[in-house]
């Protein structure tokens, strides 16, 4: 294929690419994220191309660029953030937006699309009013969003550049090295308002012009895809979906600093990632819009991808460098001179998010203006959130700046399942906190979280309903750190851990009624004491629930109580007499036989030997709903008379 | 072992930051990190055993002991733990007759928790050899198991 020999050639190669995708009448994009392959999508995918073939209908997997037509083109695309629901279809230029779709579904599928020019309407989504949405504009999961980074997540094959060319990919790069200066490119980045998307919301602007104005060379570009935060993938999605996008605004960094070497970081959990992003780089030099001579202009801009080895602590900036040089990702001591300084290899170094990469290309194709109209004053620009938990709609979502969260969790999220109540939002992994019901008007930004207690972080949203326990949900977020912690702040190695014993304690009921102040301090001397944001935000859950539910950690230790029922030392599980009907499913599902009872009899639960696993209540048939969770615990009462010793 | 290893770190030679890339292939070619191999790793690349250890005992990614055949990752992610990820791991103990972080005697299982495997929309999330299973139901492990099993 052609190699671009100047940013004027992006011109012929967009029109070119867009011709090719004109070409497919019908064009079916089947959702290759890593939530719907594990749902079967594959299957639907090898299937839809046989079923096409078969039929005889002109079916082109790859883009056509000898000017032949097509009847249909069947392709993978990227993440479409409704993981929930996947495994997911889209039936282009009509926009027909499949659900839950089998490899089963298929033939129905392409004889409604092309003998009867109808849907399948079993397989569209289903509104909470009861219609069906045709497409995904009447979802309300997507159309109350607004999509800049996770745009083309979902619309354009991830593995295949043209597709990214199609939908003016390299347009904003090309244009920079045809026309800007340096200067003139950070001037655009510092207008935009841009802050830092891995969660301490640093303006990118400044780190950008701090890199330039450093004299060392080389300089270096990383890419911070080590998304650590338990209950977080959206970084994952836009590597996944729309790598290409990351690799250009790698590059637009690049020239706008004068770096010609790049790094991505990627978790290694990630596979799918950086098979993607191989392509990708791969592909791009081939263009040559990566690597020597980009566009045929004097600008070289080299990438070398290097998986993370698993250590969350290695998302902090000075920890991630010395990881990639090969050592321990223990983060420098303060004071320390800024990575824009003295980064990788001790050289000036940029170091930004994945998404924030993401929205350079955007931001310079559409400007900086552009960008700042969304969202607020302070916080400019989408919000991109992994909402899950005990929410109804799970997945992807990207909102401007400043929507409060009951808008996400209710409009977009659908609310709370099965009919349960709110009870709590975690924003920011391990170094946020939860946020109570009466905080659900509060605007998601940078500012108004901070204020809350928690932090914005890179995007993980959980949502708890009230089968959620926030003594054990601090203690989750504790355990984690007190692993994490790379041990070399005294306060942090340990300081997480005193905090995790007495929250162990408390879930036992072992709480003694002096231990909230003293979780207090120890938050204070952790957060005081440490030299990383590892540390220094690691009592933010501690503190988010001491904050605003208090009554919870009350209830525990001075009643012995677990409101949730979900501390295994506080609870017990019993049969309802009434509701029993003795099918014997509980008393064989029982792994330590502590069930007794005969067939049509009502069984009973020995609670000597039970271990409140809860299998027995994950076994009794939904319409008895026999097996009921109290607390406190019931007393084990002897069975047999003992004599006094 | 050095033999062994030798087309494994050909690649890597005279590159002198790529400790981290290097214990990776090592692991992707026995399985886990034998201390001999990571002797021979040191020896290869001149970089102290010492520091080679510090390094990979540092990382969650490396294993210093052989594992199973089949290995089940337990996702404990916010999400999974909201929707009882760790009932998933007592039951996977038990249908495994395996502690979490251990593997049976005849090598066919391991068994382990993970921080989160970024598939939180389909939680609780369980991966077995690469492969996500997703909204697992402690009810029914023994069918996931069922495909694993010979």
């Amino acid at each position: 294929m052609l190699r671009i020999n100047s940013p004027s050639e992006m011109v012929e190669m967009r029109e070119y690419c867009q011709a090719a995708f004109a070409r497919q009448k019908i064009r079916f994009l089947v959702c290759a994220g890593t939530g719907c392959i594990a749902g079967g999508s594959l299957e639907v995918y090898e299937e839809l191309k046989r079923i096409i073939g078969e039929r005889g209908i002109d079916v082109g997997v790859e883009l056509l660029f000898e000017g032949k037509e097509s009847d249909a083109g069947v392709a993978r695309s990227g993440c479409h953030g409704f993981c929930q629901m996947g495994p997911l279809l889209r039936v282009e230029p009509q926009g027909t937006f499949y659900t839950k779709v089998k490899a089963s579904d298929v033939p129905e599928i392409v004889t409604a699309t092309f003998d009867e020019n109808t849907v399948v309407e079993r397989l569209l989504f289903k509104t909470p009013d009861g219609s069906h949405a045709a497409t995904e504009h009447d979802v309300p999961f997507y159309n109350r969003q607004q999509r800049i980074v996770l745009g083309g997540c979902g619309t354009i094959d991830p593995e295949d550049i043209r597709n990214y060319f199609a939908v003016d990919g390299y347009k904003a790069l090309a244009h920079i090295l045809g026309n800007l200066s340096q200067e003139e490119v950070i001037d655009i980045v510092t207008k935009s308002g841009l802050r830092g998307r891995g969660g301490a919301g640093f303006p990118a602007g400044r780190k950008w012009l701090g890199c330039l104005q450093a004299e060392a060379t080389p300089k270096y570009i990383v890419c911070n895809g080590d998304e650590g935060d338990p209950g977080a993938f959206m970084d994952r999605s836009v590597l996944e979906g729309n790598p290409q996008a990351v690799i250009e605004g790698m590059a637009i960094a690049g020239y706008s600093v004068g770096a010609q070497y790049g790094y991505i970081y990627v978790r290694a959990e990630y596979p799918l990632a950086v098979v993607r992003l191989q392509k990708a780089i791969a592909q791009a030099k081939e263009y040559g819009v990566l690597g020597k001579n980009i566009m045929g202009t004097d600008f070289d801009f080299e990438l070398e991808i290097f998986q993370g080895a698993g250590a969350f602590v290695c998302g902090e900036s000075t920890a991630l460098t010395l990881s990639i040089e090969g050592n321990r990702g223990m983060p420098r001591v303060a004071p320390r001179p800024r990575t824009t300084e003295v980064g990788l290899f001790d050289k000036p170094t940029i170091l930004n998010n994945v998404k924030t990469f993401a929205y350079v290309t955007d931001i310079i194709n559409k400007g900086a203006d552009w960008f700042k109209s969304i969202g607020t004053e302070s916080s400019s620009g989408t919000a991109v959130f992994a909402l899950t938990g005990n929410i109804i709609n799970s997945g992807l979502i990207e909102v401007p700046m400043g929507t409060n969260l009951r808008e996400i969790i209710y409009d977009i999220g659908g609310g709370i399942p099965k009919g349960h109540k709110f009870k709590a939002v975690q924003t920011g992994g391990p170094s946020g906190g939860c946020l109570p019901a009466s905080m659900l008007d509060l605007p998601v930004d940078y500012d108004s979280l901070d204020e809350a207690g928690t932090i914005m972080g890179s995007g993980g949203m959980v949502i708890m309903d009230e089968h959620a326990c926030m003594v054990d949900v601090a203690r989750y977020f504790l355990q984690f750190t007190e692993e994490e912690s790379c041990g070399q702040c005294v306060p942090c190695r340990l300081g997480t851990k005193q905090i995790l014993e007495i929250l162990i304690d408390i879930s036992k009921g072992k709480g003694k009624k002096e231990d909230l102040e003293l979780l207090e301090e120890l938050s204070h001397s952790v957060h005081g004491g440490s030299v990383c944001g590892l540390g220094q935000t690691a009592a933010n859950p501690v503190l988010t629930t001491l904050r605003y539910f208090k009554e919870e950690f009350e209830a525990h230790i001075l009643e012995k109580r677990c409101p949730a029922g979900v501390c295994k030392e506080l609870i017990s599980f019993k049969i309802d007499e009434e509701r029993c009907k003795g099918c014997t499913l509980c008393a064989r599902a029982c792994p330590v036989d502590a069930i007794s009872g005969e067939k049509k009899e009502v069984h009973v639960i020995d609670q000597a030997l039970c271990i409140q696993c809860g299998v027995c209540r994950d076994k009794c048939p939904k319409k008895f709903s026999a097996v009921d969770c109290v607390s406190p615990k019931i007393p084990v009462t002897p069975k047999e008379k003992m004599e006094v010793s | 072992m050095e033999e062994r290893l030798s087309a494994v770190l050909e690649p890597f030679k005279g590159k002198n930051n790529a400790l981290i890339p290097i214990l990776q292939a090592v692991q992707e070619e026995l399985g886990f990190l034998p201390e001999d191999a990571m002797m021979a790793v040191a020896k290869t690349t001149g970089i102290p055993e010492s520091q080679v250890y510090g390094v990979a005992t540092f990382y969650a990614q490396f294993y210093f002991s052989r594992r199973g055949k089949n290995q089940t990752k337990v996702c404990s992610g916010t999400a999974c733990h909201v929707k009882g990820a760790a009932r998933v791991l007592d039951a996977f103990e038990r249908e495994l007759g395996l502690s979490c972080g251990s593997t049976s005697e005849d090598y066919e299982h391991s068994l382990e928790n993970v921080a989160c495997v970024g598939s939180c929309a389909l939680a609780p999330v369980v991966v077995i050899n690469e492969e996500v299973h997703g909204q697992v139901e402690t009810s029914k492990l023994d069918k996931i198991l069922a495909t694993y099993k010979e």
